[in-house]
């Protein structure tokens, strides 16, 4: 029997396993010495884990009486954590290694945080959420303070840590008072409760501090104070980290808990995530006008895509979670690019984040101005480039699920968010010269992501490489 | 051959594709090869868009030429084109030469600015062809990219202004028409424009937030298409953007602007609005009629007074298309036939007289109505060409400009006599702002010290202006050229429009009893 559970849960257990392994051998080695090498076989080890789980995994598959669940949405969610996080791994090994903060714990720590999350998209049971959100959320509380002599950064940390904190506490109240209204902590045993007659005052107060806490994950207004401050206090290659993989943890852990434990009584979440959804595309799209720092710029712009993925969330139906894990997933592609590049921005060595110092850069650096480009428009969600099809998605489940006011407000905001990416290529292409220009130092893995991701919002409008079946299958499974 | 249709689309693109991989450095020699490249391509596309042409057969009015294919997400790769759409299609091909050899005399970054060009070339021809709507969408939308670079980086001083103005205002609008597609498909299950035709969307009204909606869902949706092409268009209130992205573009960037860009909206209402919300368009008709006619006549008072010559025909040009929108919505022969023609002419016409402005702007660097006088002493040809295209402009007959006016005001007449009444002061004004302008600047005693040495049209400069002459007076003098090609079709548009307006009227009429 417990060998039947081990098989199911494998791929996490390995990763795990590795990643205590490789800290005792670092430990009583070479230490820092061993960072490079800790790098390409954590993303290297991630990669195959991914291969694995997404040309092995059938069915169904339930391990700890319904605590883990393996299944076509978990499946989807952990090859896109762990294709996420080895190349935002890959991207960062030249960045970390020449600032000295190559430690061997950074490729580890990311290796854990991506065991909680692979954890967090399986769970089956209250349990078992928390203990891979905090999991995660212990392992990018070290690494967002990372870099020990920088006051930023520490301070990032201990804002991250400190408010989230906060948000697990609120978790864990909700999740108490689901258990004492349900009897259980099993989803599969919630939704039987939530799913006979009235949903009770106190189940849907769990309900609202469960909904509460992950909002604070996935950085949604009004739970995304921390995020300007951690992704512009982090040092740059932990910011693409942190925008990356754990949203998509967050947004598959969401909608595993609002569709697994609450997916009979969609009435009465989804005035929620539409108010969250609002808020989110609203203050990301305002808020980043303003911001001179491209790292912050960043915060923003993912605060309102996790505002647009949201709209899926709400529709509550198939199609909606397969339009929100399209958009995730073209979400993290355009990320992984845009942060290629903010990693290579640099003078005399010392990275910048000023967005002014991109003025004419497309004199200087044609090719690259051109994949920012694309990258910018994608974001901004104009056609013909993949991210407008992401957008698309997101509309096309919202109306059909009859949230057509929500639709008409996302497609207000993502006009006024337009504007601040379009300032980006406004700088770039035609803005004044600047007297000190940035260098884009570019190793060949920065390159090829850049390139890449812009190629693939190209691309990708002909051929999607299998995604959208996967998305739709693994949305199929997810609601029934 | 049977995907001509996507030959022509994508022949520019394809050249873009080899300007922006092959082509290197910045050399004189490479300058010179990246206008060749896209006059030859752009050259090419027309030679074969002759094929559309000959190919086509006016007495169908379905699609004709159409090529399917799967695309993602449930949509379709479909093209084709009808009588309405085919000679949108000939006219950009034919105008795209002429704005590349218009701007041989571009020296900072060409190569880029070449494949910005192609790329809109591309984008434009598929918004005519596309049959599903969101491949529609996406050349409609996409248009905005290269237009946005063009008028930023080579523009002039206020380009930021103007280039920021311009896609700003222009995607709000589409995206509240994207919405509406959504709720489209949704509602119908499909993209493909030729079914939604035949589609009957519901026009039972309904409230929203207290408000009573006459025509329900089609007028909602109706509106949501208008926000994006009046501002295409564009219509008074929201044609503030055009003047502004005029001035500052380049002058082969307002050519393509005047010339083709603003033919989208009204491309768009004969293809969705009309068609696909009868009952949604027969509700908003008096207001578009009224807001053609005030804008007919708002926006020439406002050329009156203008100092720049290119914000003066802006201007003008949005007083042209209030004439179209009062055609389409007139709703009859001869108003929708109108409105084509009139779009069609004012292509020539207003690319044209753009140019015109472009070649002193080449010799002078300024557009100031101040700044020149006395052209004609210097400048004899040109100031024949210049004539031509004012009058043109103006409507007098023997020139395109007039058989569009004309028809457009008859079949208004038909439906609206007021309207028709203001709007034929109109042409009043135009002859007013146009004449006088052609007074200031060519007439008059060349006393201007910088004026003593300007030279006269180069070769290349009559090369560009000769064909736009030839389609000026020809469809002048016979007109048949174009009504025969689209009478079929939009004889087809009307009669569905008025079947399913009777249909909806007698639905209302059971439903009452």
């Amino acid at each position: 029997m417990i060998q039947a559970d081990l098989t199911v849960i494998l791929p996490e257990i390995v990763l795990a396993l590795y990643a205590m392994a490789a800290l005792i051998g670092a430990v009583y080695t070479s230490k820092d010495a061993l960072g490079p090498l800790l790098v390409w076989s954590t993303a290297g080890l991630m990669a195959v884990l991914a291969i694995w789980i997404a040309s092995n995994g059938e069915g169904t598959n339930i391990a700890f009486n319904g605590m883990f669940v393996d299944d076509g949405f978990a499946r989807f969610a952990k090859v896109a954590i762990l294709l996420a996080a080895a190349v935002v791994l890959l991207m960062s090994q030249d960045y970390m290694a020449r600032r000295d903060l190559l430690r061997f714990e950074y490729p580890l720590l990311v290796a854990l945080a991506a065991v909680g999350m692979m954890m967090m998209v399986s769970a089956g049971d209250l349990m078992a959420l928390y203990m891979g959100l905090e999991l995660q959320s212990l392992a990018l509380y070290v690494v967002a303070a990372l870099r020990r002599d920088s006051v930023k950064s520490t301070e990032a940390g201990l804002k991250y840590f400190v408010l989230g904190a906060l948000s697990s506490g609120l978790l864990l109240y909700g999740a108490s008072l689901v258990y004492g209204y349900t009897g259980t902590t099993l989803f599969s045993g919630i939704i039987t409760t939530a799913q006979h007659g009235e949903v009770s005052l106190g189940l849907l107060f769990g309900l609202i501090f469960l909904i509460s806490g992950l909002a604070f994950k996935v950085s949604a207004v009004p739970f995304h104070m921390w995020t300007p401050d951690v992704y512009e206090g982090s040092p740059t290659p932990i910011t693409a980290f942190f925008a990356t993989a754990p949203k998509v943890a967050a947004m598959a852990l969401f909608a595993r808990v609002l569709h697994d434990a609450f997916g009979g009584v969609v009435a009465d979440w989804q005035q929620v995530i539409v108010l969250l959804s609002v808020l989110s595309m609203f203050l990301g799209a305002i808020a980043a006008i303003g911001q001179r720092d491209i790292k912050r710029l960043m915060a923003y712009s993912s605060i309102a895509h996790m505002g647009y993925g949201l709209i899926g969330l709400a529709a509550g139906t198939e199609l909606g979670i397969k339009a929100m894990l399209m958009y995730l997933a073209i979400y993290v592609t355009m990320n992984v690019g845009t942060f290629a590049f903010i990693l290579m921005m640099e003078r005399d060595g010392k990275p910048v984040t000023d967005i002014d110092a991109l003025r004419q850069y497309s004199r200087r650096d044609p090719g690259k101005a051109l994949a920012v480009l694309i990258l910018m428009f994608s974001l901004a969600g104009v056609p013909p480039m993949l991210g407008f099809f992401a957008k698309f998605g997101v509309w096309q489940a919202g109306v059909d699920a009859g949230l057509t006011g929500l639709v008409i407000a996302s497609a207000i905001a993502s006009v006024i968010g337009a504007f601040y990416y379009l300032r980006i290529v406004f700088y770039m292409y035609f803005g004044e010269e600047n007297e000190d220009p940035i260098e884009t130092r570019s190793s060949p893995i920065l390159w090829g992501a850049l390139m890449g991701s812009a190629a693939l919002m190209i691309v990708g409008v002909f051929y999607q490489f299998g995604i959208e079946g996967a998305a739709a299958a693994a949305a199929a499974t997810l609601v029934n | 051959m049977d995907n001509i249709l996507s030959i022509v689309t994508f022949i520019p693109a394809i050249a873009a594709l080899i300007l922006a991989l092959f082509l290197r450095g910045e050399d004189a020699a490479a300058q010179r090869n990246a206008k060749w490249v896209a006059l030859v391509a752009t050259t090419v596309t027309f030679l074969v868009s002759i094929g559309i042409y000959t190919g086509f057969d006016p007495s169908d009015t379905g699609f004709q030429m159409v090529e399917e294919g799967e695309w993602l997400m449930g949509l379709k790769y479909k093209m084709g084109v009808d009588g309405i759409s085919v000679l949108f299609v000939l006219l950009t091909t034919f105008i795209m030469p002429l704005t590349i050899l218009a701007s041989w005399n571009v020296t900072d970054r060409v190569k880029e600015y070449m494949i910005a060009f192609l790329l809109l070339e591309t984008l434009m021809l598929g918004v005519f062809m596309a049959l599903d709507l969101v491949l529609f969408y996406l050349f409609f939308e996409a248009g905005l990219i290269p237009m946005f670079l063009i008028i930023g980086v080579w523009g002039g001083k206020d380009r930021i202004y103007a280039s920021f103005k311009f896609f700003l205002y222009t995607f709000l609008g589409s995206v509240l028409m994207l919405v509406a597609m959504v709720a489209m498909y949704a509602d119908a299950g499909t993209t493909d424009i030729e079914a939604l035709m035949s589609h009957q969307f519901s026009s039972e009204g309904f409230s929203v937030m207290g408000f009573y909606i006459v025509g329900g869902m089609q007028t909602l949706m109706f509106l949501a298409f208008f926000a994006s092409f009046a501002v295409k268009m564009p219509m008074w209130p929201v044609h503030t953007w055009l003047p502004d992205a005029h001035v500052q573009a380049p002058t082969a960037g307002s050519v393509v602007l005047a010339a083709i860009l603003l033919k989208m909206g009204g491309y768009g209402f004969l293809r969705f609005s009309l068609p696909m919300f009868p009952v949604g368009s027969a509700v908003m008709t008096d207001v578009v009629l009224w807001m053609s006619a005030i804008a007919v006549v708002y926006t020439s008072l406002v050329a009156l007074v203008q100092e720049d010559m290119k914000k003066l025909i802006a201007y003008s040009s949005v007083a042209h298309m209030g004439f179209v929108t009062m055609g389409i919505f007139a709703a009859n022969q001869q108003g929708v036939d109108g409105a084509i023609f009139q779009m069609l002419s004012h292509g020539f016409i207003s690319a044209a007289l753009f140019l015109v402005v472009g070649v002193i702007y080449d010799r002078m660097h300024t557009r100031d109505i101040d700044a020149y006088g006395g052209l004609v002493i210097r400048m004899p040809a040109y100031a024949l060409v210049f004539m031509l295209f004012t009058m043109a402009n103006v409507g007098l007959p023997g020139t395109s400009g007039f058989i569009g006016e004309f028809l457009t005001l008859m079949g208004a007449f038909q439906v609206n006599t007021w309207v028709t009444a203001v709007a034929a002061s109109g042409v009043i004004f135009s002859a007013a702002y146009a004449l006088w302008l052609y007074r200031r600047v060519v007439f008059g005693d060349l006393i201007k010290e910088s004026l003593k040495s300007i030279t006269d049209m180069s070769a290349r400069e009559r090369l560009i202006f000769a064909p736009l002459v030839i389609m000026t007076i020809l469809l002048g003098v016979y007109p048949s050229l174009v009504t025969d090609v689209i009478g079929n079709s939009t004889a087809a548009l009307i009669s569905n429009y008025d079947t399913a307006l009777a249909a909806a009227e007698a639905a209302t009429q059971v439903a009452s009893h």
